[in-house]
């Protein structure tokens, strides 16, 4: 409702890279399932807009669209 | 967090103040036996956290123990304002001679604890220092510094009490702030503390309050007295409401959405920061409005637990439009606690626009809360207005309704 977590597709490639988005995260949006990074969406309006998951991410890979600011 | 008598005598008891022999009875049946095995006459005692037992008939005498289990057959049925026994608390009953007023608690205004002494227990501590001030002696203590016999003997003395009455209750007094101290207690009062034809002196009731926020700390003695750290004890049995805002406030660790209390009023309160929610629900009051809940939301709360307080509020009956007030936060962002308002607010099937009278959390991220409460177009005001004012322009509201 405030706040969608997008993923540029094929960004976001090997575990190494989906369990640290994981671990950045404070509030899970994040998960991993068998490797491939999800989105937890009912967990999007918790984003505290702390941005670590785009630093933890390629660059344009990870974005944070407030939805409130259309 | 409030003791049962037979709890708080439990307490007296075990730092060697003086209690009546006696037991705690669930049926008339144990009563019965109780009584039984006190041999003569006893005294039965509906458990229930309120004062005015005597008056309500919740405190009966018993010769026998075929006496004893009719007595407490009826006190077991009997509602004293709106709470029927926990169990039943049966004593020796005990002749006096004389009877005194021990108590210690909090003076607000002075923020340091006090000892009250009178010797003329019985009575409500407050009638006798309106009506007999001669009979009542105070003094502060502090907080630092250890407290002396010497303290509490001039505290008695200053009534006239000398010889063994003076070192007796002297003794008493030492016990009863050590106990106030260690145990977090707001309140620890015995009244009447009965002196018999022999001269000693036995705690007849007495009444302890714990901080609740020291109920973690204090698990020992909780476990001790068989009382659950997790129970919540006022003055009467928590509500429905009350019982899912506890539920609330326990589904993630983030932040808090507390001391959840029902009212009747119309106007829906999620409120909180820094003290802001006593001053808050002083302010709707001074200025007519009549408020369905009080809360305490702070702390940095999740976006769903300020959605879950919200829903909670805004589903009870009767709660024509909600205010959302706080102190200036510095540790609670203004814009998760407007993602969850607005979130429960339009998933009830409501319009931000008009449920929400008033919207008013200045502090951390308030620009962007501000962006959130301008979308949904949401009546919202900086820290350029007073939280006195807030409250009137929120009670204003919905009397225009």
């Amino acid at each position: 409702m405030f706040i969608k977590v997008r993923i540029t597709p094929g960004t976001i490639s090997g575990r190494d890279l989906v369990k640290k988005l994981v671990e950045v995260c404070p509030v899970d949006i994040f998960a991993e399932d068998e490797g491939d990074l999800l989105i937890v969406e009912e967990n999007q309006d918790e984003c505290t807009l702390c941005n670590l998951c785009i630093e933890a991410a390629p660059e344009g890979a990870v974005q944070i669209i407030k939805l409130y600011e259309d | 967090m409030r003791f049962y008598e037979h709890e708080a005598k439990s307490l007296l008891k075990l730092h060697g103040l003086p209690v009546p022999e006696g037991k705690v009875a669930k049926t008339d049946s144990e009563v019965e036996e109780i009584s039984r095995e006190i041999t003569g006459p006893v005294v039965i005692k509906s458990q229930v956290l309120s004062g005015g037992r005597m008056k309500a008939g919740g405190i009966k005498f018993a010769d026998t123990p075929s006496e004893a289990k009719v007595a407490a057959s009826t006190i077991l049925g009997l509602q004293i304002r709106g709470q029927l026994p926990q169990s039943l608390l049966v004593e020796r009953k005990i002749a006096t001679v004389n009877e005194y007023y021990l108590g210690v608690t909090y003076d607000a205004i002075a923020k340091s604890p006090i000892i009250l002494f009178s010797d003329m227990g019985g009575i409500d501590i407050e009638e006798v220092a309106n009506t007999y001030p001669q009979h009542l002696a105070r003094t502060h203590l502090s907080n630092i510094e250890p407290f002396s016999d010497y303290k509490a003997k001039e505290i008695i003395s200053s009534l006239g009490l000398t010889g063994s009455d003076l070192m007796k209750l002297t003794s008493i007094l030492v016990k009863l702030v050590t106990l106030f101290r260690r145990y977090d207690l707001t309140l620890a009062e015995i009244n009447p503390l009965g002196k018999l034809s022999t001269g000693e002196l036995v705690s007849l009731d007495c009444h302890v309050d714990m901080e609740d926020e020291s109920t973690s700390r204090q698990l020992a003695l909780l476990n001790e007295l068989s009382i659950p750290a997790t129970e919540v004890r006022q003055g009467r049995p928590a509500t429905d409401f009350e019982v899912r805002g506890m539920e609330v406030d326990s589904i993630d660790p983030r932040g808090v959405a507390g001391r959840v209390v029902e009212f009747d009023g119309n106007i829906g309160l999620v409120i909180g920061a820094g003290g802001g929610s006593l001053t808050l629900f002083d302010a709707i009051r001074n200025h007519g409005g009549q408020a369905a809940n009080y809360c305490e939301i702070g702390g940095n709360p999740s976006v769903r637990k300020a959605y879950e307080l919200t829903k909670l509020i805004l589903n009870k009956p009767g709660v024509a439009k909600i205010a959302v007030m706080m102190n200036v936060v510095s540790n609670t962002r203004v814009d998760i606690m407007a993602r969850g308002v607005i979130k429960a607010v339009v998933d009830e099937g409501h319009d931000p626009a008009e449920k929400i009278a008033i919207f008013r959390i200045p502090g951390s991220w308030e620009s962007e809360g501000f962006k959130i409460l301008t979308k949904y177009g949401v009546d919202f005001v900086d820290r350029s207005v007073s939280l006195d004012e807030a409250a009137l322009r929120a009670v204003n509201k919905v009397k225009a309704k």
